[in-house]
């Protein structure tokens, strides 16, 4: 009889309930749609390239965050650990190189010791949150500051880590801005660089098909999206947000697991800081102070529930670059790009609508 | 009467000045479910964490198995094979059957040679298998414990405490939060598990489940075993009496 009645009320709801699941991939369509129609030039390669780069900030750090909320907690101190590690990285090449390092070897201790040293406030969060017992909240709140602070130490107080050497800017750039594939208007695909001697008409047509920085996120999205939705890790970080109780009585080390995922968002959180320092050649410890609202913005209207037990990295990718799109798209119709903020906030709280109805749905079904 | 398989003897346990549990004796046969009744506070709960392990006794013996369990830790009682289902299950319900009668012990499989991933469909099928056993039918082992039913839930907690081979089964309360037939199917279940040669140990204030699935009662009141009925001998009444106390119950009627 139950079984009857779940199949019922589940054709009945289904096409409801599919849509409550997809709808910010059509979302996305629709505005990518939207803004093809409406605004001269979005339609193009070179601009979705530059969409996808411009998202890799707030995808990485929406990659850690889901995880986070996964098990219903909230890490609101990545936006400065993406400062600490670009200034960081910044600082350790720039003295190295200035020490007499080569290029090479000081771009690679300066990113490995800019991620070690962003795991740092991942590792106080987890033992405050899973030993302390200190909420999420409040943890992270005040390793906010902390980091904050530390960032700014570390500049003296100024806005950016300049003073890099013009090799190894150079370098840099060629990195953070560079891309493995490139598009050249009736010459095809041109591979690494793009062709030398081009003419100008044609060179503005030219546009980065791979870039760097969107590859480098890719990895990091499939490996983290891999281990949460196949491996026991991830199936363990849905127990300890569905039921805390039960994942400790199922004998989970849930202190060690929660520990590991605020690591884990640092991690995520120090990628986005290092790469900013490619992009942009030069350290800066608001590196990501907007988009840490943004990052808890893309994990939910990708359908992560922000009370835990639920989300997908695929989900946080499509709310960044629909948070990138809106960027792009509000520019390109000269729309004062303050109007972002309200466009994004509406976005967020139609999300959390949504995702409340999906679970009306559920309980819905559930009781029938 | 076989062997008992769990032997509760003279255990007492105090919390501070309060005597808890004063010199109780208890045995659980195999085959067969004990309904443990009693007051509230009348150490029904007390005498069950110290059998599971969440409380030590002060003083007295608990064996099972054959081997004294009396200071040893949750998880070795529940390595053991002593099973304790409580009241508010202790499962996640954001997953779906398999993943929960695997929680915390995941089957794993090789993936691209290199990399260990759960293996749910392994999980799903051996979950299907243990409930088949049960005589428990769910429409899709795909789905949320969210979208199950109370009863279904409560089956679901049955199934992963024998499929890890619960060799006794504690259960407190296990129909309170649920509808007349969802009751009847775990009361069933209670019998199947019993079938099965797993005793039962049951929590229970409704008489008529115990009446219905008991083949003995023990009853409790302050701290101490006040009557042991197997069912033949045991009537409603008469366990209240017991409940209440016998003098209260002479003096009103």
């Amino acid at each position: 009889m139950a079984a009857v009645a779940v199949k019922n009320s589940g054709s009945r709801a289904g096409a409801l309930d599919m849509i409550t699941k997809i709808w910010a991939y059509l979302f996305l369509l629709v505005m990518v749609i939207f803004f093809s129609v409406t605004g001269t030039g979005f339609f193009s390669l070179n601009n979705f390239s530059n969409i996808l780069v411009t998202s890799t900030l707030v995808a990485l750090m929406a990659i850690g965050q889901t995880y986070v909320v996964i098990t219903s907690g909230i890490d609101l101190s990545i936006g400065w650990t993406v400062g600490l590690a670009s200034v960081m990285s910044a600082r350790t090449m720039r003295d190295f190189v200035n020490g007499g390092m080569d290029i090479a070897p000081a771009i690679v201790l300066g990113v490995i010791i800019a991620l070690l040293v962003s795991l740092i406030p991942g590792i106080i969060n987890g033992v405050l949150i899973a030993r302390v017992r200190i909420p999420p909240f409040i943890a992270t709140l005040g390793m906010f500051g902390i980091v904050r602070g530390a960032a700014f130490l570390l500049t003296d107080g100024q806005q950016v880590v300049g003073n890099l050497s013009d090799t190894l800017r150079q370098v840099l750039r060629g990195i953070g801005n560079g891309s493995l594939a490139f598009w050249v208007p009736g010459q095809g695909v041109a591979w690494f660089e793009r062709p030398p001697d081009l003419p100008p008409e044609v060179i503005r047509g030219v546009a980065q098909m791979l870039p760097y920085p969107v590859i480098v996120t890719a990895v990091v999205v499939i490996i983290f999206a891999f281990i949460l939705g196949r491996t026991q890790f991830g199936r363990h970080t849905y127990a300890i947000g569905g039921n805390q109780d039960a994942a400790v009585r199922a004998g989970i080390n849930v202190h060690r697991h929660l520990i590991l995922i605020y690591v884990l968002s640092a991690f995520t959180a120090g990628i986005a800081g290092v790469m900013h320092l490619f992009r942009f050649t030069a350290g800066a410890p608001q590196a990501g102070e907007a988009a840490l609202l943004q990052s808890v913005a893309a994990v939910v209207i990708g359908g992560t529930n922000l009370f835990g037990g639920e989300g997908k990295i695929s989900g946080a990718v499509i709310g960044a670059l629909i948070i990138g799109v809106l960027q792009t798209g509000l520019v390109i119709l000269n729309i004062d790009p303050l109007w972002q903020f309200i466009v994004v906030g509406v976005v967020i709280i139609v999300a959390v609508l949504v995702n409340q109805a999906q679970a009306a749905l559920e309980r819905l079904r559930s009781n029938a | 009467m076989p062997e008992p398989i769990l032997t509760v003897q003279q255990v007492s346990k105090f919390f501070g000045g309060l005597t808890a549990l004063n010199k109780v004796d208890f045995q659980v046969s195999p085959g067969e479910v004990v309904a443990l009744l009693g007051d509230n506070g009348a150490g029904k709960s007390t005498l069950i964490k110290c059998v599971s392990g969440v409380y030590r006794p002060e003083q007295g013996r608990i064996t099972f198995d054959g081997a004294d369990i009396t200071h040893h830790a949750p998880s070795e009682i529940r390595d053991r094979g002593i099973e304790t289902i409580y009241q508010d299950l202790a499962l996640a319900e954001n997953l779906d059957v398999g993943a929960n009668v695997f929680l915390g012990k995941e089957k794993k499989k090789r993936a691209y040679g290199f990399i260990n991933v759960t293996d749910d469909d392994f999980m799903r099928s051996e979950a299907a298998k243990v409930l088949e056993r049960l005589d428990i039918h769910i429409p899709s082992l795909k789905q949320r414990l969210v979208n199950l039913s109370g009863g279904q839930r409560q089956a679901v907690a049955i199934a992963r405490a024998i499929y890890w081979n619960a060799k006794l089964v504690i259960m407190d309360e296990p129909t309170a939060a649920l509808g007349v037939p969802e009751q009847r199917k775990v009361l069933s279940l209670i019998r199947s598990l019993r079938d099965h040669g797993v005793p039962v140990i049951l929590i229970s204030h409704t008489l008529q489940d115990v009446m219905t699935v008991a083949d003995r009662m023990v009853i409790m009141r302050r701290g101490k075993v006040s009557a042991n009925l197997p069912r033949a001998e045991a009537t409603e009444e008469l366990i209240v009496r017991h409940i209440v106390g016998f003098g209260e119950v002479a003096e009103a009627s």
